[in-house]
């Protein structure tokens, strides 16, 4: 396969690549949903963002590539193993998995290997896709056209944590923490509330309108095309600083404080637009200390909540058939009205 | 969107047997596309001849650069016409390259590769075959009856084409192949709503109408096989400056051709006709003819032409039309700012275009968008689901499921050896050994679709009163709707026609912008908004979805297919009219919404066999109510087996 465009050349959708980001510096905020026009740039800076990402240490030989620091939930295959092998660990990149539509599904939660049931005639499991995913990311583009069988097994999972096997004789479980990364064009087809709600970020993206703009995405994306390994070249720095925002940004997060102001605002907001249930307010509270974290900042203002607001509520919102207005219109019609300028 | 029009929709005289009338040409252009008739085209449409040369020319690109420009989209139908073209393209690709058929219909599996069940049943392991994609790498694909592809095709198709790989994730194998393909999505699409996918419209570089092409024009290509091979050196080499990118942002942006997709595919359009012509860098010529091929169907406005230009014969250009039924300015979900910015924009543009030949595009883009046969605006479509089965898991054999012989067979495949005594054939007298959990059944889609046609009665002086309450019962059911995962549809009658004001849609973005606009007043052509309601009953049911029909009317027809015949007649034809809904089988309900319960309201119920409801103040949360009773509105029981 060749490189994915780089994350750092990208022009303009600044709310996606901020939303991508936030969730990738705190995988418990639970993905991004990123909805728009054909040909802005979701599946690119959905791929760009895996290129990005530094590596994890993992339990070598682990299919789940469980964390050797963290053995408190150990796996199938991490339990068998010795102590001392257990902390072998090894280098690799975050997995970004690409859940492509009309994926069959024992390919996704995995299925008898049949490899190995032929020539040895043993039973044993082979991982799919959402054992791949573990510790990274799972990709959906166009996740409105998914299958509804398909939509279920993955609501479970992402609510779960982990992916329970009973099929052709097996039985298995394993870990499958995975930020869900989202993309569709609602025109073609509305997405199953229940997975929306599953999304911890959701914003829009739209064909760029102003001239400068788009002469730049073609200039750059021509010149990608035309020759890859110098494009990469003068992007490479770049990248690498926003690699490193990334990796201190995730190491901080624990230390940033969120004062009692700042989740009352949050609360406030929340009342105010009438979302239900404790999740909005919570994921308003861990992207805005994602926010915080990657601006460098030990303190979580009414600032942040404000900036991380729309992508985390607008599709939270109840859906109100006699409103004409775009959801996220109505955050900032809610905004301006609990913050006066 | 909407569709304006003067003559009766649905003329019953002029409809031929057991086939739909052909839908209005929609002089906006917006939503729809028609071909027309293929022997007489339209006076102001673009030349025949242009048309077939341009088609040539895009032949010959293709075959520069198959995967660069990712192919064609040809709306023909099949004939003489479109098969010169498939021809053209054909000899003119790379020598030695895959030029393959794929078949509407197949198979996930063939497309994109996966198990090879023969084989790993007759050697007792896994082999993996290759899929059509990954077979035609390097060549093309031909799509006969593209408008028919399953979303999931599309995708795949899509993938293919954005990342010329395709990746396999099935029957337990994971494996990424090459597909460096071209493809040729042939149209044959005629019915409103029945056109290719945008998502792969907009990834092919060329859009053409070969329906106004007759066969007489149609003449062999100029180009031989060997230039092509000498172009393709000089294409891969052509320095891309900056300014020559900036001029085709500039031209993509003054016709409204958003898609990224497009500018790229029209530059790469400039270089290949410059290599065509043995030159070594594009010039403004190689940048017109490209604007022609690539972003001129595309084209969503014109660009303002000189002030002398403004003739009255001239349709006025469809964004003026669109500004006027889409909701007003403050409406966010407007996506082309009018006005202001678009004005400033176009400075911009216009200083980077070189002059003239603005002017001289923009006269084309009008000829042929005055003939509706551009395309580009056409392909937008809902993700269509077709009842038909979604694969099969295991199960057991119960007496109500049935089974999936493949499927079975598959999951028996890899242990034959081991059930076999470790040799294939032997044990079970060369038999497959097939076990009780190796038993699939087959699954259908989970429910059947629903369709609910409302046809709202906009006329005389309480149609805005009724046709507000309509707007609000229909985004309430729409609501609902989204929830079932069922779709609307709605049709407008008055003055003397129907309008198809929604098409089937679960889009609630779609729907409410068709809604607000629905204008009101005139006469009650009941007749024709019945037939409008059966054209799209009849569709539905082709695509094996029930259809429901919900009447907002006072039942007082007073326009049939006559204008001049009268009231009785009037009154006649929508009883015939509503006689043939009937017999489709489709449910029905009629409210009355004039102020008392009338005679003739009721009787046009019983002649559609619909349930009467009086409802005197219908309002939106009645008429909702009144839905419920419906048969089968509510959700059908899932998991059928048929």
């Amino acid at each position: 396969m060749a490189a994915p465009f780089p994350f750092s050349a990208i022009v303009g959708q600044d709310d996606m690549k901020q939303a991508l980001l936030i969730a990738a510096v705190d995988p418990a905020i639970g993905g991004v949903l990123v909805l728009g026009d054909r040909g802005t740039g979701k599946s690119t800076a959905v791929r760009a963002l895996a290129a990005l990402l530094p590596k994890m240490a993992a339990v070598k030989g682990c299919p789940y590539h469980c964390d050797p620091a963290k053995p408190a939930d150990p796996c199938e295959y991490c339990t068998t193993m010795a102590e001392d092998d257990r902390a072998k660990s090894a280098k690799i990149p975050v997995p970004v998995v690409d859940l492509p539509l009309g994926a069959t599904e024992d390919r996704v939660v995995g299925a008898l290997d049949i490899e190995k049931a032929l020539t040895r005639g043993e039973k044993s499991f082979q991982p799919g896709l959402l054992a791949q995913a573990n510790r990274g990311f799972l990709y959906i583009d166009e996740v409105n056209l998914l299958e509804d069988h398909l939509v279920d097994l993955l609501l479970d999972v992402a609510a779960s944590g982990e992916n329970v096997v009973e099929r052709e004789g097996l039985s298995v479980r394993h870990p499958a923490r995975f930020v869900l990364v989202g993309s569709g064009n609602p025109e073609e087809g509305e997405l199953r509330p229940q997975l929306m709600d599953r999304f911890g970020l959701s914003v829009d993206v739209r064909t760029p309108e102003d001239l400068k703009t788009r002469i730049e995405v073609v200039r750059r994306r021509d010149a990608f095309e035309r020759n890859p390994a110098e494009f990469l070249d003068k992007t490479r720095r770049k990248d690498a600083a926003i690699r490193r925002k990334l990796v201190a940004a995730a190491a901080r997060l624990d230390d940033v404080d969120v004062p009692d102001s700042a989740l009352e605002t949050a609360a406030r907001l929340c009342i105010a637009l009438g979302t239900d249930g404790l999740r909005g307010e919570l994921t308003l509270m861990r992207a805005a200390r994602a926010l915080t974290a990657l601006e460098s900042r030990d303190q979580v203002t009414d600032a942040d909540i404000r900036a991380v607001a729309p992508m985390v509520l607008s599709h939270r919102l109840r859906r109100d058939p006699l409103d004409d207005s775009r959801p996220v219109v109505r955050v900032e019609r809610a905004l301006a009205e609990l913050f006066p300028a | 969107m909407s569709r304006k029009h003067t003559a009766p929709v649905f003329d019953i005289a002029n409809e031929g047997r057991g086939r739909p009338p052909r839908p209005p040409l929609p002089p906006d252009g917006s939503g729809l596309t028609t071909p027309s008739d293929p022997e007489q085209p339209a006076a102001t449409g673009p030349d025949p001849i242009d048309v077939w040369s341009n088609a040539l020319m895009s032949a010959a690109l293709i075959a520069i650069d198959p995967p660069g420009f990712g192919g064609a989209w040809v709306m023909a139908q099949a004939g003489p016409v479109r098969d010169r073209y498939v021809d053209a393209v054909r000899a003119l690709r790379p020598d030695g390259t895959a030029f393959r058929k794929m078949p509407v219909q197949i198979a996930e599996d063939r497309l994109i590769g996966g198990l090879d069940l023969t084989a790993s049943l007759a050697s007792g392991r896994v082999i993996a075959q290759r899929g059509l994609m990954a077979e035609a790498d390097g060549g093309m694909l031909v799509l006969p009856m593209a408008e028919r592809l399953q979303p999931i095709a599309v995708s795949r198709l899509s993938e293919a084409l954005d990342t010329h790989s395709i990746r396999v994730e099935r029957d337990g194998i994971g494996t990424t192949h090459d597909a460096r393909i071209g493809v040729l999505a042939l149209d044959e699409g005629t019915e409103h709503d029945d056109r290719v996918a945008h998502a792969l419209a907009d990834r092919l570089a060329f859009h053409l109408d070969l329906s106004i092409v007759p066969v007489r024009v149609v003449e062999a290509a100029v180009i031989e096989t060997h230039e092509i091979d000498a172009a393709r050196q000089l294409y891969q080499a052509m320095p891309h400056d900056a300014a020559r990118i900036e001029t085709i942002c500039a031209l993509a942006a003054a016709f409204g051709v958003s898609s990224v997709r497009a500018a790229l595919f029209a530059l790469r359009a400039a270089c290949a006709f410059a290599a065509l012509d043995g030159r070594n860098a594009i010039d403004d010529e190689d940048i017109e003819m490209a604007t022609r091929l690539v972003l001129l169907p595309r084209a969503t406005r014109i660009p303002a032409p000189p002030a002398e230009d403004e003739s009255d014969d001239q349709p006025d250009p469809p964004p003026n039309d669109e500004a006027d039924e889409t909701p007003p300015p403050e409406d966010p979900e407007q996506d082309i700012p009018e006005g202001g910015l678009q004005d400033s924009m176009q400075e911009a543009e216009t200083a980077l275009i070189p002059k003239g030949l603005l002017d001289r595009l923009a006269a084309s883009a009008q000829r042929s968008m005055a003939a509706q046969s551009s395309g580009g605006k056409g392909g937008v479509r809902a993700a269509l689901l077709r009842g038909r089965p979604i694969g099969s898991r295991a199960g057991r054999l119960d007496g109500r499921a049935r089974l999936h012989v493949v499927d079975t067979l598959r999951a028996a495949a890899p242990w034959q050896r081991m059930r076999n005594g470790n040799e294939p054939g032997r044990g079970t007298g060369g038999r497959i050994a097939v076990r009780g959990e190796d038993i699939r059944i087959r699954r259908f889609k989970e429910r059947m679709e629903t369709l609910t046609i409302f046809a709202v009665d906009a006329s005389g002086s309480q149609a805005l009163n009724r046709l507000g309450e309509a707007k609000g019962a229909v985004e309430l059911l729409l609501a609902d709707c989204y929830a079932r995962r069922d779709q609307v549809a709605l049709v407008v009658f008055r003055g003397t026609g129907a309008d198809i004001v929604l098409p089937p849609t679960r889009s609630l973005v779609r729907a409410k912008r068709a809604l607000s606009g629905v204008p009101g007043g005139g006469g009650t052509p009941l007749a024709a908004g019945i037939d409008a309601v059966r054209i799209l009953a009849e569709d539905a049911q082709r695509k094996g979805q029930t259809a429901h029909a919900v009447f907002l009317t006072d039942g007082s027809a007073n326009v049939g297919y006559d204008p001049q015949a009268g009231r009785a007649a009037a009154r006649e034809d929508a009883h015939g009219a509503g006689a043939k809904l009937r017999a489709l089988g489709a449910s029905a309900i009629l409210i009355d919404t004039s102020p008392r319960p009338q005679r003739r309201a009721e009787d046009v119920a019983t002649a559609l066999g619909a349930i009467y409801l009086p409802l005197p103040f219908a309002d939106a949360k009645g008429i909702r109510d009144a839905i419920g009773v419906l048969p089968g509105s509510a959700t059908v029981a899932a998991n059928r087996s048929r």
